[in-house]
């Protein structure tokens, strides 16, 4: 047996792991990825183990529901080929592997550090001695943007080769926001601290993020969270998405000056906000999710207060996207602006929108249902071009899906149970894993408990992981003036990249 | 010398207009109309701050640009007063006083060695070089009409004759508003309120001025408005007494600021390389004025 296989939210003792030589691990998980599209992997990691480096890598499959784990151990002074020489997905994992370890690769094509963090092997290795990509040429000129953004987000480099107003490449430098978040996961002990910086691995991915650590946890210590959890947990997540997708409409308005769709959608976004704040006091839904219990139950005048906002907030947002989408000026813009080919895609290992928006189904609600979506009927929301107004338009479609997701589970809310049970202690040597569909696309959790059942490895995988490469192929020969709406219509996480 | 001062007061409040008929439209209350104003006032009374590698161009550029907009001023007559200057070939004297603005924001912008400054320039030049054509165009035409290469004269007789005129003027201010909007970087073409470097034209060269610079900078954009916006009342203000002139020429400039701020809210602002397609249109309409000035003259045999 090459790898063992689970269900999303399940957690299996460590040593069920079949443990390959590199060669076998390495042929087992490229072969998975490169012959059935429906394959990618979902977290590739290493860890200390003994005096060498365990190698674990989690591939899930779409199709099958499943997920395969296999791993490998590794010994520091050797020199290995690379996964990424196979298939391109790997590659920002093995980056990071080569980082945290000093893992040697023969044959990897990039080893730049990912976050160029305080804790990484080699730290003579800076922002200030890296060999950007550099186009030559007379007529070439370069234009950097950052660290520090002009406006009100994150800090991130972009480095832009241009040939006139042309885009030859964009490279993209993160790691400004380094918290080392994983290390504090290990290093807080109590439940309550761990969830909070859960919470904060991603402001805009509140939900998301949450249930993702929450799932986990729960597996972990063999908890079956009661339905009225499942169920606030689902809805703080559609109502995240619908919240940040027309948040992100907006912005993309912004970005091309149409002040009206700017102005209506920054207006619809509040109330959607204002009832997570209705509901638990705070506007991002930080505080509403707990492992094992919740301090808000969701109540019949909570459920008539949301229907109420629902009704609100759905002619409206129809009407004004019936606006956008048929503006000749907005669709000039979003039309066959920073496309990316459907092979790229699955070759960078895309997730999300940024993978449904050229015909790859990925959507975790779907294919590795957890919390309720295993009761709903879930259609995947495709699109077939790969740009702009593909990213913009499963937006758009997205929310009116939540809508009506939303305006169903109402229909039938459960009681509210009382805390029975207490949590458990985590298992011991155990390692679990959870996916999670946040609105940018597929949140992955993974943690290994060790012999005393404490939390030995913890690691976070925001889609924005992937998709940061996805941003700089599409803005390839665009014009430099369309990169912010490129960039808006990912909207990729910085802080949930460089945790 | 009326002109003068008049469009220094319509300047006053012509920015604040366009950006309360924003607001108004996008469900905001917005600033008061003099708030450019005071943003200037405030601006003045602060000092510069250089960089270390931009040399006295830089320092320069602003003050020209205001000289020249205060030159061109000069030239553009009421109704039937005369500017301050007035002399034949006076609308060439105008173009390239102008231009000679733009020619030294340009290169204090290349003075500072920004990257993204370098971009605006570049875009700043392409679009200006496009535009021209359609301003010579347009005024030439008028003068074949009339007869007269001054800018008095031309409007002094610009509707002896044909009623045609009034029809010629209307296209006239198309032409007008649009240059306008292209001279001070406005939508559809520019988009002043993005905080994208990449994305702007004109905001992107002024990244560098602070304070007192920006404040020269900030006031001549709006001279510059309602230097256009003169021009296209002088289309329609024939001769008549003071006391209708002057509201009329405020109605006119309060008319093509609501135009402006209607425009810019219900648009998105064009791709970039579609935007010389959009200023060679302005050409083509000049062409129609110049071919309809031809048929009003029986040119066609």
């Amino acid at each position: 047996m090459k790898a063992v296989s689970i269900h999303n939210n399940q957690s299996i003792p460590v040593k069920s792991i079949p443990d390959l030589s590199y060669t076998e691990f390495l042929e087992a998980n490229t072969s998975l990825v490169i012959n059935d599209r429906e394959n990618h992997c979902v977290n590739y990691f290493g860890f200390p183990f003994e005096d060498g480096i365990r190698l674990v890598c989690c591939i899930a499959n779409d199709h099958d529901h499943l997920i395969h784990i296999s791993s490998t151990l590794l010994n520091i002074d050797r020199e290995y080929p690379s996964f990424s020489s196979l298939h391109l997905s790997f590659e920002k994992f093995e980056r990071e592997i080569h980082e945290n370890f000093g893992i040697k690769y023969l044959d990897h094509p990039w080893l730049k550090p990912v976050r160029f963090p305080f804790n990484q092997y080699d730290t003579a290795n800076t922002i200030a001695n890296y060999p950007f990509f550099q186009v030559s040429g007379e007529e070439i000129h370069e234009v950097g943007v950052g660290p520090i953004h002009a406006g009100v987000i994150e800090p991130g480099h972009f480095r832009f080769s241009c040939n006139g107003e042309q885009i030859l490449h964009m490279e993209i430098q993160l790691g400004y926001q380094h918290r080392g978040i994983e290390y504090l996961l290990l290093e807080k002990k109590k439940l309550l601290q761990r969830t909070t910086i859960a919470e904060s691995i991603a402001g805009d991915t509140v939900a998301g993020h949450t249930t993702a650590f929450i799932n986990l946890f729960e597996s972990l210590s063999g908890f079956k969270a009661t339905e009225d959890l499942r169920f606030s947990r689902m809805l703080a997540l559609e109502l995240e998405r619908i919240a940040m997708h027309t948040a992100d409409l907006s912005a993309l308005c912004t970005d091309i000056a149409y002040q009206l769709g700017s102005a209506v959608y920054g207006r619809l976004r509040t109330p959607i906000i204002n009832f997570l704040q209705v509901w638990c006091g705070n506007r991002l839904a930080k505080g509403l999710l707990r492992p094992g219990m919740t301090h808000f139950p969701f109540t019949q005048a909570l459920a008539e207060k949301l229907n109420a906002v629902l009704d609100s907030f759905e002619p409206d947002f129809i009407e004004m996207s019936k606006k956008l989408f048929s503006l000749p000026s907005a669709l000039s813009r979003f039309e066959k602006t920073g496309v990316v080919s459907e092979e790229q895609l699955l070759e960078m290992g895309c997730v999300g929108m940024a993978a449904r928006m050229y015909g790859v189904s990925r959507d975790v609600r779907f294919s590795h249902p957890h919390d309720l979506y295993s009761d709903i009927q879930h259609e995947l929301i495709i699109k077939h071009h790969g740009d702009v107004y593909s990213r913009a338009q499963i937006r758009k479609q997205e929310i009116i899906q939540s809508i009506a997701f939303i305006r169903e589970m109402l229909k039938s809310i459960p009681e509210p149970k009382e805390a029975g049970e207490d949590l458990q202690p985590m298992g011991k040597n155990m390692l679990a894993l959870s996916l999670v569909e946040g609105w940018r696309g597929e949140i992955c959790h993974c943690a290994i408990t060790d012999s005393s059942g404490e939390l030995e490895v913890y690691k976070v995988k925001d889609p924005s992981f992937h998709n940061w490469l996805a941003l700089a192929m599409s803005v390839r020969n665009n014009e430099i003036s369309d990169f912010p709406i490129c960039n808006k219509s990912f909207n990729l996480s910085y802080c949930g990249h460089d945790l | 010398m009326l002109s003068f001062i008049l469009i220094i007061l319509a300047a006053s409040i012509f920015t604040g207009i366009v950006n309360r008929v924003r607001s108004l439209v996008s469900g905001r209350k917005g600033p008061g109309l003099f708030q450019p104003i005071r943003d200037v006032v405030r601006l003045f009374r602060k000092g510069s701050v250089y960089s270390d590698t931009c040399s006295w161009i830089f320092k320069l550029a602003p003050s020209v640009s205001m000289a020249t907009v205060l030159m061109a001023m000069l030239v553009i007559p009421f109704a039937r007063t005369k500017g301050v200057l007035s002399f034949e070939g006076d609308f060439v004297f105008f173009a390239y006083v102008l231009a000679l603005g733009k020619f030294f924001s340009i290169i204090a912008s290349w003075d500072t060695g920004n990257s993204f400054e370098g971009m605006g320039a570049s875009r700043e030049a392409l679009y200006s070089t496009l535009a021209e054509p359609a301003f010579f165009i347009l005024i030439g035409s008028f003068a074949m009409l009339t007869g007269y290469t001054s800018f008095y004269d031309i409007f002094r007789t610009l509707h002896f004759g044909s009623y045609i005129s009034y029809l010629l003027g209307l296209l006239a201010t198309f032409v007008l508003i649009t240059l306008a909007m292209i001279e001070n970087s406005r939508m559809p073409v520019d988009d002043p309120r993005t905080h994208l470097e990449l994305t702007m034209i004109h905001e992107v060269m002024i990244l560098d001025n602070s304070g007192f610079d920006l404040g020269l900078i900030l006031s001549t954009s709006y001279l510059k408005f309602a230097l256009y916006g003169a021009l296209i009342a002088n289309f329609f203000i024939d001769i008549m007494p003071w006391y209708i002139a002057i509201p009329s020429f405020f109605g006119i400039q309060f008319l093509v600021a609501i135009a402006v701020g209607i425009w810019e809210s219900f648009t998105a602002r064009f791709r970039m390389s579609h935007n010389p397609q959009f200023i060679f249109i302005l050409s083509s309409v000049s062409l129609l004025i110049f071919f309809g000035v031809m048929l009003v003259l029986h040119m066609f045999n």
